[in-house]
């Protein structure tokens, strides 16, 4: 059972509350050294696995193991895995030290040494000038990095991250997302962070498993799950995208031969779609260019603009109606066309994808 | 908030799951055993036989109950009748909790609103200095109102000397002396909840009220009282359930014209002339009148969280 | 401002106030300064004196009183210390337990000491005490106040249950604390503002008593309350004012302290 290399093996994990499923069998292996993200909407589950990781909730089946041991049956206080709540949960009648150290002490480590590791946890996180303060004195920044200190201090196999930057400000949070990825690089503890942001996700992990309604949709590097989405929900949820209804004319070792809205024929590769007939297509807005009608492979009308400061979008309708967006770099020498114009649309052959439903 | 949880989740995050019992054994067994059996019991003693002098005959007997209700002449050999003695005494307990639960809505709402409207810091001094009276001694705030309005007190002393009245008032004695120790008991059980109902209160909705063209007096009417009414229900509840049984305000300032339940029952427990199964079927009677009250309440709450 | 209404105003609201204030405070300020004269009549001003006090100390019925007063407290404390521990087990398990069967008639049954009359409640008392054979004495009191004290022990608790997130205990449960530990070392500092009005609450509510006190103590047991009720009985004598007056001032010393308790817990989180 035992793989080297897996930090945490989700097999087959389902979880039901009364007639509700919130968790379908979902099948993950988390690496060691990995920083690791569940992304979804709100509803989608990955509170929940992260919960069922941490020992919060029961699994109504499967197995959950940590370098090879259930830990299925085991309470929360004797998993070797820590959590960074989403409101932090430092305890207010302690001091950041108190905070820091309780884990180690109940951890059985001896004072001297639990003095120790916490102070050097608190250089870590930079925040050893405020040893001595309470919680409610923090900003809410600093609440963030003793919550971080507080779970790294007992050194666990796994930490758990559940959306703790989501309380925090937009400036901070970019700064933080540096910040995050550094200390686990340095500390080569897997990280298993849950957002429902998708720039988060991007930016920070090394592999992201995309959620939706308890099913686990894609696992992959974010640039794999950007530039490759497996099927619609990934596609539409990671970014933005336009899907296209084509019609697929044959596929031959992973890429496909469709023909476009307009009738014009194009190659591209696809996602586990093997059969004739309707087809989605997807192609990111800044993965077209506009060119001359003729030179097209979609001819299309300009319907209007929108101004978004680094780029310009661009709406257009297609000849059967369906409506496109475009994303052009606001240089000076882009040369807008006018609503009303119709222009020809080039769509980056590897950047296209055929997916499935 | 946690934004994967579906609502209502279960889970083992609650960290005594599954001790409740345990943890709750202590309370079942003190209030089961000294108020729960206590009530049984008395239950028992109203259908059993009356022994001079306190006390009770181990016999089944249902006379407690038809000396309550019935009339049977001087040597019980006569046609029954209904018997008002007893049934007017709860009548008047009724229609005088009745009434301070109204005299402390009328004077009630109005504070509590005053109160809730001012700014957080001034709110929670004024609140203060209307709840400390209440946890004054309710015995001394009772006697303390006798020693004030009765006839040779400092209020009768006082217009006396100013010669605002030539005569005391003889207020003492009175059912409005009983109504102002009932109103002074329980105030701020009336005051409390509503001043709960308006502070959660959202004044937007009077701003909306006074866009469509609705005046203040309208506003109260027809927006803020059936907003915070749950908070003016519980009040009277509140009020009017101590109110019915009370003891101390009818027998420190009212008569022998303003005997109330509390009184009646009181009397069956002390001294020579007590009927245990009679003051027992009595308190039955109280109880069974509370616990509809409440029930009708419960009910009410339950449809009005539903909807 | 000028021609737009205030919608939180209605006339004569202040004046209802006050005169409800007035209402509240006249009779206890009246027998506060009453219990200063010096006059043996009750009624005519003889001037300001501690001669009631003196006689509440010394007088002839100044052992009757103390002995009610040491009956009083000790009642007190007993019946609020334990009302005070079985409405804290009480409330872990109403709001940390999750739901279980007979949650609602649990509920029902702690608050059943608020929906019972106090005459009925004394009556039962007194039947049981009675029928089981229990000689009544100060166990009895003592016994019957700690059923009452622990729903008022009980309110502010689980009140104070409810605003602590569950998400301290588990926190401390991830940090490998046992949930003996997550309750010793973070949920019960955390209640303590909650428990000590608990019991501050169920304290006055013990000494308030009266009318279930007197079903249920045993002769020649008096507490504070049925020893100055006796008196009144035969007329309201100075002494009374001024036992009444000492009685206001622990109270409100006591309402104070509960109050400070309470706004230093709400400042904590």
């Amino acid at each position: 059972m035992t793989s080297p290399g897996i930090a945490v093996s989700v097999d087959r994990v389902v979880k039901r509350y009364g007639s509700v499923t919130a968790l379908h069998g979902v099948s993950l292996d988390i690496r060691e050294n990995e920083f690791f993200t569940l992304l979804g909407p709100s509803g989608c589950g990955k509170t929940t696995l992260l919960r069922a990781i941490a020992g919060f909730e029961d699994v109504t089946e499967g197995h959950i193991r940590l370098k090879g041991k259930d830990l299925v049956d085991q309470p929360p206080f004797k998993r070797p895995v820590n959590t960074v709540f989403q409101q932090y949960a430092l305890f207010p009648h302690m001091s950041v030290t108190e905070n820091v150290m309780f884990g180690l002490l109940r951890k059985g480590w001896n004072r001297q040494e639990a003095e120790r590791r916490v102070r050097d946890v608190l250089e870590l996180v930079q925040l050893s000038d405020f040893a001595a303060r309470k919680p409610g004195q923090l900003s809410g920044g600093q609440q963030q990095r003793v919550a971080l200190a507080r779970a790294l201090a007992p050194r666990p196999e796994v930490l758990l991250l559940d959306e703790p930057l989501s309380a925090l400000d937009l400036k901070l949070r970019q700064a933080v997302r540096m910040e995050l990825k550094a200390i686990q690089r340095e500390t080569g503890i897997a990280f298993i962070f849950v957002t429902h942001d998708q720039e988060e996700a991007l930016t920070m992990s090394d592999r992201i498993a995309v959620m939706s309604s308890g099913h686990v949709q894609q696992v992959g590097p974010p640039r794999e799950i950007y530039e490759a989405p497996i099927n619609r929900f990934v596609a539409d949820f990671i970014g933005e995208t336009n899907l296209l209804d084509v019609t697929v004319e044959s596929v031959n070792n992973g890429m496909a031969k469709v023909l476009l809205p307009g009738n014009r024929s194009f190659e591209c590769p696809a996602a586990a779609v093997d059969a004739r007939g309707p087809g989605h297509l997807s192609v990111r807005p800044e993965r077209i260019s506009i060119c001359a009608e003729a030179a097209g492979d979609l001819i299309a009308t300009v319907t209007g603009h929108t101004y978004l400061g680094t780029d310009n979008q661009l709406h257009v309708k297609l000849v059967d109606g369906e409506v496109m967006s475009i994303r052009l770099q606001n240089t000076e020498s882009t040369l807008l066309p006018k609503a009303g114009d119709v222009i020809g649309l080039n769509l980056e052959a590897d950047a296209a994808r055929l997916l499935a439903d | 908030m946690a934004a994967g949880a579906p609502v209502g989740a279960g889970g083992t995050s609650h960290i005594y799951q599954g001790s409740g019992w345990k943890l709750l054994a202590p309370s079942w067994i003190i209030i089961g055993i000294f108020l729960l059996a206590p009530v049984v019991m008395m239950a028992v003693y109203s259908f059993l036989t009356k022994e001079f002098r306190g006390g009770v005959i181990w016999e089944f007997s249902l006379d407690a109950y038809d000396q309550f209700f019935f009339d049977r002449g001087l040597f019980g050999d006569e046609p029954p009748t209904l018997e008002w003695t007893y049934i007017g005494i709860f009548w008047r307990s009724i229609w005088q909790a009745g009434l301070a639960t109204i005299t402390c809505l009328l004077i009630g709402f109005p504070t509590a609103w005053f109160i809730a409207t001012r700014n957080p810091e001034s709110r929670s001094i004024w609140l203060f200095l209307v709840t400390i009276p209440y946890w004054v001694n309710l015995l001394i705030r009772t006697v303390s109102m006798k020693f004030l309005i009765r006839d040779t007190g400092p209020l009768n002393e006082f217009l006396l000397a100013l010669h605002v009245i030539e005569e005391p008032l003889g207020l003492i004695n009175t059912n409005f002396a009983v109504q102002l120790g009932l109103f002074y008991s329980y105030l701020p059980f009336m005051v409390l909840p509503i001043y709960a109902a308006v502070e959660r209160y959202d004044f937007s909705l009077s701003e909306a009220a006074a866009d469509l063209y609705a005046g203040t007096w309208t506003i109260l009417w027809l927006v803020i009282l059936p907003v915070v009414r749950p908070g003016i229900i519980a009040g009277c509840i509140l009020v009017f359930v101590p109110s019915l049984g009370a003891f101390l305000a009818p027998d420190l300032l009212g008569g022998a014209k303003t005997f109330m339940i509390g009184s009646l029952i009181e009397e069956q427990f002390k001294g020579n002339a007590g009927n245990w199964p009679f003051g027992a079927a009595a308190s039955m009677i109280l109880l069974t009148i509370v616990m509809c009250v409440l029930l009708v309440y419960a009910r009410n709450q339950n449809k009005a969280e539903v909807r | 401002m000028a021609g737009s209404t205030n919608l939180r105003r209605f006339p004569g609201f202040l004046a209802v106030t006050i005169a409800c204030l007035f209402v509240l405070y006249a009779p206890l300020i009246v027998v506060a300064v009453y219990s200063f004269n010096a006059s043996t009549s009750i009624t005519n001003w003889g001037g300001v004196s501690l001669t009631w006090y003196l006689d509440v100390f010394t007088g002839p019925e100044a052992p009757k009183f103390q002995q009610a007063a040491l009956n009083s407290l000790i009642i007190a404390v007993c019946a609020s210390v334990i009302a005070t521990i079985v409405a804290t087990l009480a409330a872990v398990a109403m709001t940390r337990a999750g739901g279980f069967r007979g949650k609602t008639l649990s509920f029902a049954l702690i608050n059943l000491p608020l929906m019972v009359p106090e005459v009925v409640t004394a009556v039962a008392s007194l039947v049981f005490f009675s029928a089981i054979g229990f000689t009544t004495g100060l166990t009895t009191i003592l016994i019957a106040h700690t059923v009452f004290c622990i729903p008022f022990a009980y309110l502010p608790i689980s009140a104070r249950m409810q605003s602590i997130p569950d998400m301290y205990e588990q926190a401390a449960m991830d940090l490998y604390a046992t949930p003996r530990e997550a309750f010793k070392l973070v949920l019960l500092p955390l209640m303590t503002p909650g428990i000590l009005s608990g019991f501050l609450l169920a304290f006055i509510i013990s000494l308030d008593d009266f009318l279930i006190t007197n079903f249920v103590k045993g002769a020649g047991i008096e507490t504070l309350p049925t020893a100055i009720f006796g008196s009144v009985k035969q007329g309201i004598k100075p002494n009374i004012m001024a036992i009444s007056t000492l009685m206001l001032v622990v109270s409100v010393v006591f309402v104070s302290l509960s109050w400070l308790v309470g706004r230093m817990g709400q400042e904590k989180t």
